[in-house]
Parts: C-alpha cells; sequence; structure tokens
C-alpha cells in the first residue's frame, strides 16, 4: 500500500471514507441523539475526542506490547478496556475542568464507550497497517467524520420537525434512517478521491 | 500453557495497569473536598464532596426512599434542593413534573455534591433507619398468615408510631436474582421498640412471601428499613371505625394495643373481615382488649362460613355487615387496611352513612 500522509487521511477518513456513512458504525447514538444540534455538535465533539485518542493509546498498546508478545488476538478485549477506561479518566478531568461542559456531556461520556465507532475506529487502524502518524490522522478524521454526519442529521431533523409534515408511520427512527441513507448516497459522491483501503 | 499464562499476565497487567491509573486519577483529579449540606434549615451534616447526594445521605444515616439502588430508574429518591444544585440533568427530567421542577425537586441519585447544599426533606425521613434484625419466633396464625417476631439487633431499637410500615430485603434466592423490598406493617404496639411483630399472608409464587412461609427460619438474620408511611390514629376524639380483612389486621392491631395501653376511651369498632373460621385469628386478645377498654367493641364477619364452623356471629361481606352496624358516620372517623378493592368498597359505603372523605384513613396493600 502506498504511504498516505496525515492529512489525506485525515481528509478521507471525514469525507469518503466517513465511518458512520460507509461502515455503518455508531448508528445507535446516531439516530438516538441527532434531534437537536446541540446534543449532537456536544456528542460530535467528545466522540472526535475520544476516537482520536484511543487510538494513539491503542495504537501504542498495540505495537509495543500486543504484537511483541505474539498477543494480537487479544486486540478486542484489550481495546475496550483501554476504551472504557479512557472514557473514565476523561469523564473526571471534564468535571474538575469545567462543570457546564459536563453537564453538557455529562450523560454522552458513558454512552461513548459503547459506541461501536470506536472500537471500529482501533480495529481498522490495526487491520490496515497504519503507522503512528497516520492511526492519528484516521482516528481525529473517523471522528470528525462522525460528527459532521450526525450534526448535518442534526440539521435536516431540526428543519423537519418544524415544517414538514411527516406520514406517520415514518415519524422518529422511519424517517431517520431514510435521511441516513440519503446522506449516505450524498458521500458516495467523494468516493474515488482518496481510497483507504 | 506458557503461551496462555503470558495472555492471561498480560491481560491482567493492563487492566491492574488501567485500574491503578484510575483510582490515582481518582485520587488527584476529583474534588473531595467538605462540603456542607444544611437539612431543613435545622441540621448540617458535612460529607465529602464529588459524590451523588443519596449516597452523601445514607453514610450520614438519612435514607431517602430507593428502589432501584441509584441508577435514576425508579424516580423514588426525590428532594428539595434549594441551594447548591446546578442544573437540572437529562436523567432527571423524565421523572419530574413541571412545577416539581420548578421548586427544585432532583433526584438525589443524581444530583452530585459539588457545592455547598441546601436541601429539603419530609421531616418523618430522619427516623428512616436500616435495621438488622434475627427471626426470634415464627408461628402459624392461620392456614395461609405467619406471625414473625424480629428481634432487633443493629440498631437494637426502632422509633415508629402505630400504623407505620417497614421494608424488608429478600435477599436473591430460587425466585429473585436481586435483593428486593416488600412492605409490612408492624402489629406490635410501639412501646416495645426491640422487637417488631409482622403478619405476612402467603402468596401463592409471591416472591417475598414464599421467602417468609417456605424458606425463613428462627435465627435468620434479615434486613429492614423504616418506619415509613403517616396511616395511624389521628388524635381528633371522633368515634372510630377500624376495618381490615386477612393481614390488614396488622396495623390495626398496633393502633389497638396502644389504645389498651393508654386507656383510650374514644368509643370505637373494629369490623374484622374474613371468609370461614380457619380465616380468623387472634380473636382472644381482641376479646381481651374489648374488656381493658370498655369503649371497644370486636366485630368479626365471616362472608363464607363453613357447616362445620358453627358460626353464631355475623355474616357476609364485610361491606354488608358495616352497612348493617353503622347507622350515621357523618361524626365518627374510618381507618382501612387490607386489598385495594376491599378498600374502595368500604369507603363508597361509608360515604353512603354520610362520612366526610377526609375523615377516611387507609393503607392500602396494593
Ligand atoms: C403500606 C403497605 C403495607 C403492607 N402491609 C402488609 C402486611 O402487613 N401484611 C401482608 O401480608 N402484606 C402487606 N403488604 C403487601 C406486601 O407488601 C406484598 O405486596 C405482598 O406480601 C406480596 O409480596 P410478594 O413479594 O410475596 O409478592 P409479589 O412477588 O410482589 O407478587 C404479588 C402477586 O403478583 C403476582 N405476580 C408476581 N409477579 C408477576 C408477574 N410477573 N406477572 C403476573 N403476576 C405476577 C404473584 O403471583 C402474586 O399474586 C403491604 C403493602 C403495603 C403497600
Ligand atoms: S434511586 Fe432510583 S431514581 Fe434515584
Amino acid at each position: 500500500m502506498e504511504q498516505l500522509g496525515f492529512f489525506t487521511i485525515l481528509f478521507s477518513a471525514v469525507f469518503t471514507n466517513n465511518i458512520l456513512l460507509t461502515n455503518y458504525l455508531g448508528m445507535c447514538s446516531f439516530l438516538g441523539c441527532s434531534r437537536e444540534i446541540k446534543t449532537a455538535l456536544g456528542l460530535g465533539t467528545a466522540v472526535s475526542f475520544v476516537t482520536a485518542a484511543t487510538s494513539i493509546l491503542n495504537w501504542l498498546v498495540y505495537a509495543y506490547i500486543l504484537v511483541p508478545f505474539d498477543l494480537v488476538y487479544l486486540r478486542f478485549i484489550v481495546f475496550i478496556v483501554v476504551i472504557a477506561a479512557f472514557v473514565q479518566l476523561v469523564e473526571m478531568i471534564i468535571e474538575r475542568v469545567s462543570e457546564p461542559l459536563y453537564n453538557a456531556l455529562g450523560i454522552f461520556l458513558p454512552l461513548i464507550t459503547v459506541n461501536c465507532a470506536i472500537l471500529g475506529v482501533s480495529l481498522f487502524m490495526v487491520i490496515r497497517n497504519y503507522t503512528f502518524w497516520q492511526a492519528f490522522g484516521y482516528g481525529l478524521g473517523a471522528g470528525l467524520g462522525w460528527a459532521l454526519a450526525i450534526l448535518a442529521m442534526a440539521g435536516i431533523r431540526q428543519r423537519l420537525a418544524q415544517r414538514s409534515r411527516i406520514p406517520r408511520g415514518l415519524e422518529g427512527p422511519g424517517i431517520a434512517l431514510i435521511i441516513a441513507g440519503t446522506m449516505a448516497l450524498a458521500f458516495m459522491g467523494f468516493n474515488g478521491m482518496v481510497s483507504l483501503n | 500453557m506458557s503461551d496462555l499464562l503470558l495472555a492471561v499476565g498480560i491481560l491482567c497487567a493492563i487492566n491492574t495497569g488501567l485500574a491503578l491509573l484510575l483510582m490515582l486519577a481518582e485520587a488527584v483529579i476529583v474534588d473531595t473536598r467538605d462540603r456542607s449540606i444544611t437539612i431543613n434549615d435545622t441540621q448540617i451534616v458535612t460529607v465529602p464532596g464529588g459524590r451523588p447526594l443519596l449516597a452523601a445521605l445514607k453514610d450520614r444515616k438519612i435514607f431517602i426512599p430507593s428502589a432501584c439502588g441509584g441508577r435514576g430508574s425508579c424516580g423514588l429518591c426525590k428532594v428539595t434542593v434549594i441551594e447548591g444544585a446546578g442544573p437540572l440533568l437529562a436523567t432527571e427530567t423524565p421523572w419530574l413534573t413541571a412545577e416539581e421542577q420548578k421548586s427544585g425537586v432532583r433526584l438525589s441519585c443524581q444530583v452530585k455534591v459539588r457545592r455547598d447544599l441546601r436541601i429539603r426533606i419530609p421531616e418523618e425521613l430522619f427516623a428512616v433507619k436500616q435495621y438488622q434484625a434475627e427471626v426470634a419466633t415464627l408461628s402459624d396464625l392461620t392456614h395461609d398468615i405467619k406471625q414473625v417476631t424480629l428481634k432487633l439487633l443493629d440498631p437494637p431499637e426502632i422509633t415508629f408510631t402505630a400504623g407505620q410500615f417497614v421494608q424488608i430485603e429478600v435477599p436473591p434466592y430460587a425466585l429473585t436474582d436481586e435483593p428486593i423490598y416488600r412492605a409490612y406493617s408492624v402489629a406490635s404496639d410501639p412501646c416495645q421498640p426491640s422487637q417488631i411483630e409482622l403478619e405476612i399472608r402467603y402468596v401463592p409464587n409471591g416472591i417475598c412471601t414464599t421467602y417468609v412461609h417456605k424458606h425463613l427460619k428462627v435465627g435468620d438474620r434479615v434486613t429492614l428499613n423504616g418506619p415509613y408511611g403517616t396511616f395511624g390514629l389521628r388524635p381528633t376524639g371522633r368515634e372510630l371505625i377500624f376495618i381490615a380483612g386477612g393481614s390488614g389486621m396488622a396495623p390495626i392491631r398496633a393502633i389497638l394495643l396502644e389504645m389498651a395501653r393508654t386507656q383510650n376511651p374514644r368509643p370505637c369498632r373494629y369490623f374484622f373481615g374474613a371468609r370461614a373460621k380457619r380465616d380468623l385469628f387472634l380473636v382472644e386478645e381482641m376479646r381481651r382488649i374489648e374488656t381493658e377498654l370498655p369503649s371497644f367493641r370486636f366485630i368479626p364477619a365471616l362472608s363464607a362460613p363453613d357447616p362445620d364452623d358453627r358460626w353464631e356471629g355475623e355474616t357476609g361481606l364485610i361491606t354488608e355487615v358495616v352497612g348493617r352496624h353503622v347507622t350515621n358516620a357523618a361524626q365518627a372517623e374510618a381507618y382501612l387496611c387490607g386489598s385495594p378493592l376491599m378498600i374502595d368498597a368500604c369507603i363508597q359505603v361509608l360515604r353512603e352513612k354520610g362520612m366526610p372523605e377526609e375523615n377516611i384513613f387507609y393503607d392500602k396493600f396494593a
């Protein structure tokens, strides 16, 4: 594989290989928390931060512990534990440093622990043999891409709620899934610019 | 083999490292400086900061009712926070009405103690404690009602008023995976603070009653908390009408024992409903109270007496019996205890006899 640079990976993780719209990871919180732009922004920021940081941490753990000891098959369980611990740590720090941010993010942070997109990022990064910087770029990009997707979704849903008459049977998750599908189609337009695989 | 050990070793090392890191972070980062909580403007307790209010109060032996153990899923642990709680959290809003939100009601398991707080809680919660007790006696009152005497060990005494109930904890066993709590009225006189008596009717497949009837033995330990509730004699001097069925006897018995001890002169009648003679219990004790309290009459009634019972007392549904005995209830006060169906039917009859709704008090065993 040709060596992609940090920014190329970052760009493609946001647009051409958006983890939500091309891999369908992180769907549950995407559908659950995309009713308002404010919450979507909060959750999106938190996810971006956590994916970026945990991709680095997991890369280090993988490269310096699991590979040397020939234990790569333990990556699922180890990655999950690292993510869970990291989220707890972040929660503590935010609570101490900024109470308003904590109150805004408070309930989303524990949600992130169970967000499959975060684990997905760490797993993709080892499958694709990323270097440290590539992993960081991918982690940050995937998070930002997820944030972009949920923000766009929240924007659309907020509008819909204000001025559209949606058929009964499609209200709520129904219309949200249709929008997600349309958004995924739109993002396919970016395909071919850069490929990560 | 050595591969396996290595894998387990590394995994344990990583987990231990992370756990240590978190503990260290908690010690360094979390603000645990002491905070003061002013309760009802009268009492001030000091607690370490950073913990949920519910847990902080529990450590100071103030028990707020809670059924979910602080997960924010029962909505029971409400307290009014006047100052210092911070903004309402998304986990609380589903449990609070608009009015409660406006007046500062919060879920104490969700509010963290970060600043000094001023809160308001119902006065009677100060008296609620958790008790360890030992089963002192277990006896059959009828074929399906057991009397359980619990001797309190720690704390050794409980202060309650006649009519109140306690919650007993059922540990996980065949019918339940997690501890559950059930309410039982105290049937003994409050003047005996070192032990309480409960009258527990067996409910087929009921979690708690099966535990009590089939598993509990003399000498077993039981955890309970309380006392709760506002059922109990109002000091008005009006004529009294008690109505109970089955284990609804319990709180009324406590009230009557107290009345007998204090020689309460208020005129009172106690209508006790049962199906057949085998469902009647404590009749002798009631007759004894009749001799001690000249103004008291015990009126047991059977709705379906057995021919063998050779019953000469009242028969019929308890509502019919009350209807026959009570002519004008406008000046009387009624205390009812038992199943919701029975209570609703009795309220109907009492209203027909002219009793104002506000003079009818009841504990529904639902
Ligand atoms: C203030 C108060 C005071 C009380 N005082 C007394 C007292 O002094 N004495 C007394 O005997 N009781 C009293 N009770 C009632 C008592 O608290 C219990 O409700 C009662 O004993 C039944 O408890 P249990 O755990 O055995 O039954 P539970 O397990 O709660 O079951 C109750 C009934 O529901 C049925 N049931 C259970 N689970 C299901 C299900 N999943 N689907 C369908 N049906 C189900 C059971 O078969 C049973 O018929 C009091 C209640 C209150 C509120
Ligand atoms: S204890 Fe259940 S909601 Fe707080």
